[in-house]
C-alpha cells in the first residue's frame, strides 16, 4: 500500500493563468497537477498524490479564513499521510499561502506537512514552525527542488529521523541536529578562512543568535527593610544532592530551606556542579552561596532579612532555554514570597 | 624551525616480558612501565597501585573514567626531550627528528576527583564519536592511596605525571626503529616568511587553553597556563609535547595531550602553508575565570595578531559556557584589529537542539565551525568489559540519575564521550 499525499499549488502552476487569474477560489482535483507530476514520479509508487488543491494567490490572501476552512475540510476528508505545498520559489503570496495552509493542516489536523520556497520569500517567516525545503528564487530551480522535496517527504512519511538541515535540504528551523561532515572541523575552518580572506562567499555553520538582554531593575532605596534572597547557578546543594541535580546540563533546580542556618559547612552543603574545581566550594559552600555574610548583614541591620528559601541549579552546560524556564518559575515564587531583591551568584 | 616526524605504525599491543616494537606490534612489560612511573616521588606518594590493560579497535570494551590520552613519542635528533619542563628538561623542542608510535595511545583512567569524566567505547554507537576507538590503547588504571580525599590536587598531579611517564617509557621503544613514513614541518622567521610568500595572506592560530582550575588546567613547558600571559609558540613545539592536558571534565570538548600532540588546526594550516596562506605561528592564550584575566588575555591575543601583521587568524576554543566569553572576546577584538577570524567551537543547544548554542555571541563572529551539539542524547549499549569503573556514570558531566540502566546500557549526553565534540576540529561531527 502506498502513502497518500495531498498537494497544494496556486493558479499559475495549475496553468489556469497568471496574475489575472489569481482571484480564483480553491478547487479540488483528483491526482496530481503540474509540479505534482515530478513528485509523484520520484516516489515510484511508494506514495501517490491522491488530490491536488488549487487556489488563486490573491484569493487566499484576501479570503484567508474561508480558504483555510475549505481546504482543511477537504484534507481532513482525505486523511493523507502527508500534505505538501509548492514549491513557491520567490512568489511572495504563493509562499505565504503554502506556509500558512501547511501550518494550519499541521496544527489543526495533526498531519505531517512540507513545503518549499526561496529563503527570502515572506512565507519563510514560518520556517521554525513548518518544515521548508530551501529552493532557488525562480521556477527554473524546479528540477533541483522536486527531488529534494520528494526525498524529504518520503523520509517524513516513513517516520525516519530527520537529518541536519544541510543534509536533508530544509531551511534551518532553530533545531540543531548533529551529523558527520566529510572533512574534519579544522580543515573546514581553514578552508572557510581562506575564502573569507579572499572575499569569496562562505557559510558559517552557526549563525550568531540575537541575545536576550535583560535591563536591571531600579536599585532598592532602603536595604534595611528589604528581603533578600540568594540564588545560584553554582550548584550549592544540601550534602548528598537530594534532588540529583545533574553535574552538567541540569534538567531541574532545587529549593532549599535555610531557616536557622548561619553558615554552610563541609558537613552540610556541597556543590553538584561539574564545571569547576569543587574542592574549595565543598570545603566552604559560603564561597559560592554567601549565607554567612548575609546572616551577618541581617544581624547588623544592613538588610531587612535573608529569605528562608534559596534556589540552586548547575549552570554547567545547561541550555539557555532550561535556565530561562527555571528562573521564570522560581521568580514567581520569590515574588509571591515578597522578596525584594535577589543576589544571583555564578561560578 | 624544522621538525621531521617519523611514524612507526602500531597495529597491536601485546603484554610481554620483553619491551620492543617489532613488525608493527608493541611488546611491553607492564612492570617496566610501572617501575618507570614510580621513579617519580609524587607518583610514589599518591598512587597506591596501577593496573594495566589493552583495548583494541572493535573490541567490546568500555574505558571510563578517562583522564588523559597520550601518544608515545621519542626525540631522536635535536634539542630537548618529550614533555619539556614536565618530564624532560625545559629545553626548547620542535626541531630535529621525533619518532611517533602511530596508531596507539596511553590512556589513563580511574578514580580522579569530583565529577570524573570520559568514556571511550571501542565498539558500538559510542565508538564513532571518539577518535580513540580507532587506536590500540594501553590503559593505565590508577588507584589512589588512602586519605587522598584531602589531597585531590596532589593526586590529580600524580596521575597526570604517571600517564606522561608511561608514554615516555613506551615512546623510548621507538628510538631505534625505522619509521614507516616521515613528514616534515617547517615554519619561517617573520621576515623570511614575508619574502618567501609575498602574495599569500599571513595566518596565525590563536590556540585557547583551558585554565579554570583543577581538572580544567593546561600546562606549557611545565607552567600552569592560568599563570601565563598570552604568548607565541612555534607549531612544531606542540608536536614534541610542549603543551600537555590537565583536564578531562566534560570530556567531549577538552583537549587531551594527544590532541595537543596532533593538533588538527596545525595540521590543516601546514597543509595550506605556501599554497593558499602563509602560516606564521601559534598564539597561546588562556581561559581564566576572572573577568580581568579574560580582558587581559584577549587584549593580548588581538595585540599579537596585529603586531605579527596577520591577515587572518584561526581561533580554537576549549570547553564551553564560561570560555564562550573568552572565545567571543578574542574573536571580536581580533576582528576589530582588522584581522579576519574563523572560530571553532561546539554547541550546548539542549537535548532537543532548540536552545541557543553559546553563552555569548557577537555579530563579528560571522565565520563559525562547530563540533556538534554536546547535549545530544545517546544510548551506549552494555559492553562485555569495563576497564576502570562504572561508579561515576550517573554523576559525570552529561550523565544524570539513572544514566546507568539496569540492563547495563548507559543513557547519556555526547558530553561524556572523550573528544566527541572537540573544538580544535579533530572530528567530522558537526551540527546545523
Amino acid at each position: 500500500m502506498s502513502f497518500k499525499v495531498v498537494h497544494y499549488i496556486n493558479q499559475f502552476f495549475a496553468q489556469i493563468g497568471g496574475e489575472e487569474m489569481a482571484h480564483v477560489a480553491p478547487e479540488l482535483r483528483d491526482g496530481f497537477v503540474g509540479p505534482g507530476m515530478a513528485l509523484n514520479a520520484a516516489w515510484k509508487g511508494e506514495a501517490v498524490i491522491v488530490k491536488t488543491v488549487v487556489c488563486g494567490d490573491s484569493y487566499f490572501a484576501e479570503h484567508e479564513a474561508e480558504a483555510k476552512a475549505q481546504i482543511l475540510e477537504w484534507v481532513k476528508a482525505e486523511k493523507p499521510d502527508l500534505f505538501i505545498a509548492g514549491p513557491a520559489f520567490n512568489a511572495g503570496r504563493y509562499g505565504y499561502a503554502c506556509a500558512t495552509i501547511c501550518s494550519a493542516v499541521q496544527t489543526e489536523l495533526g498531519i505531517t506537512v512540507l513545503t518549499g520556497m526561496y529563503e527570502e520569500n515572506p512565507g519563510a517567516d514560518l520556517k521554525d514552525k513548518v518544515l521548508m525545503v530551501a529552493t532557488t528564487n525562480s521556477a527554473a530551480g524546479m528540477r533541483k527542488a522536486a527531488p529534494t522535496m520528494a526525498a524529504l517527504a518520503m523520509k517524513l512519511m516513513k517516520g525516519e529521523k530527520l537529518g541536519a538541515s544541510c543534509e536533508d535540504g530544509y531551511m534551518p528551523n532553530g533545531i540543531r541536529r548533529n551529523f558527520f561532515e566529510k572533512e574534519v572541523g579544522a580543515k573546514r575552518a581553514v578552508d572557510m578562512l581562506v575564502r573569507k580572506l579572499s572575499d569569496q562567499p562562505f557559510t558559517t555553520e552557526y549563525p550568531m543568535p540575537s541575545f536576550d538582554r535583560v535591563p536591571p531593575n531600579p536599585a532598592i532605596k532602603d536595604l534595611s527593610k528589604a528581603t533578600i534572597a540568594l540564588c545560584t547557578s553554582g550548584g550549592i546543594v544540601p550534602k548528598g544532592n537530594p534532588d540529583h541535580i545533574e553535574s552538567s546540563s541540569a534538567s531541574h533546580y532545587g529549593e532549599y530551606d535555610i531557616t536557622g542556618v548561619d553558615d554552610l559547612t563541609a558537613e552540610t552543603y556541597e556543590t553538584a556542579h561539574g564545571g569547576y574545581d569543587p574542592v574549595y566550594a565543598n570545603a566552604d559552600a559560603d564561597r559560592v552561596l554567601p549565607v554567612d555574610v548575609l546572616r551577618d548583614m541581617e544581624r547588623e541591620g544592613k538588610i531587612g532579612k535573608l529569605h528562608n528559601l534559596y534556589y540552586a541549579t548547575v549552570g554547567n552546560g545547561t541550555s539557555v532555554a532550561n535556565a530561562k524556564r527555571f528562573a521564570e518559575e522560581y521568580a514567581q515564587k520569590l515574588l509571591q514570597a515578597g522578596v525584594h531583591a535577589v543576589i544571583m551568584t555564578s561560578t | 624551525m624544522k621538525l621531521e616526524l617519523g611514524y612507526i605504525h602500531i597495529k597491536d599491543i601485546q603484554f610481554s616480558k620483553e619491551n620492543k616494537v617489532e613488525n608493527s606490534t608493541l611488546y611491553v612489560d607492564p612492570e617496566t612501565v610501572k617501575a618507570f612511573m614510580y621513579e617519580d616521588d609524587d607518583v610514589k606518594a599518591w598512587v597506591k597501585d596501577f593496573t594495566f590493560d589493552v583495548a583494541r579497535p572493535g573490541e567490546s570494551v568500555r574505558i571510563t573514567p578517562v583522564k588523559d590520552v597520550i601518544e608515545p613519542r621519542v626525540k631522536v635528533e635535536g634539542p630537548g626531550g618529550m614533555f619539556p619542563g614536565v618530564i624532560s628538561k625545559v629545553d626548547t623542542v620542535g626541531s630535529g627528528k621525533t619518532h611517533v608510535l602511530r596508531g596507539m595511545a596511553v590512556v589513563t583512567a580511574g578514580k580522579i576527583v569530583g565529577f570524573q569524566e570520559g568514556i571511550i567505547d571501542m565498539t558500538g554507537p559510542g565508538a564513532q564519536y571518539t577518535p580513540f576507538s580507532k587506536l590500540n590503547n594501553f590503559v593505565v588504571v590508577a588507584e589512589p592511596v588512602e586519605g587522598y580525599q584531602d589531597h585531590k590536587h596532589e593526586y590529580e598531579h600524580a596521575v597526570r605525571i604517571a600517564g606522561l611517564r608511561a608514554a615516555v617509557c613506551i615512546g623510548e621503544l621507538g628510538r631505534n626503529v625505522t619509521p614507516d613514513e616521515t613528514e616534515s614541518f617547517e615554519t619561517l622567521g617573520i621576515k623570511e616568511g614575508i619574502e618567501k610568500y609575498p602574495d599569500l595572506p599571513r595566518v596565525g592560530y590563536v590556540h585557547m587553553l583551558q585554565s579554570q582550575g583543577l581538572l580544567h588546567d593546561t600546562y606549557v613547558y611545565g607552567v600552569d597556563a592560568k599563570r601565563t600571559l598570552t604568548t607565541i609558540i612555534n607549531p612544531t613545539e606542540t608536536m614534541d609535547g610542549a603543551i600537555i592536558s590537565g583536564n578531562c571534565v566534560s570530556a567531549c570538548d577538552k583537549n587531551t595531550t594527544y590532541h595537543h600532540q596532533n593538533n588538527p588546526v596545525v595540521k590543516a594550516l601546514f597543509e595550506a602553508h605556501g599554497k593558499t596562506l602563509n602560516y606564521v605561528c601559534n598564539i597561546i592564550t588562556n581561559e581564566n575565570v576572572y573577568l580581568a584575566d579574560k580582558q587581559r588575555s584577549s587584549d593580548w591575543a588581538s595585540k599579537l595578531c596585529r603586531l605579527l601583521d596577520l591577515d587572518g587568524a584561526m581561533v580554537s576554543q576549549e570547553g564551553f559556557g564560561n570560555p564562550d566569553t573568552d572565545l567571543i572576546m578574542n574573536c571580536k577584538k581580533i576582528e576589530q584589529q582588522g584581522v579576519k577570524t574563523v572560530i571553532i567551537t561546539d554547541e550546548y543547544a539542549g537535548q532537543d537542539g532548540k536552545s541557543q548554542s553559546l553563552a555569548d555571541a557577537d555579530p563579528l563572529a560571522d565565520a563559525v565551525v562547530t563540533g556538534g551539539n554536546a547535549n545530544e542524547v545517546i544510548v551506549l549499549p552494555k559492553l562485555d568489559k569495563v576497564i576502570g569503573m562504572l561508579d561515576y556514570v550517573d554523576v559525570i558531566a552529561g550523565g544524570h540519575a539513572g544514566s546507568l540502566r539496569p540492563d547495563g546500557s548507559i543513557e547519556v549526553e555526547l558530553q561524556v564521550i572523550t573528544g566527541a565534540t572537540n573544538e580544535m576540529g579533530f572530528n567530522t561531527l558537526s551540527a546545523r
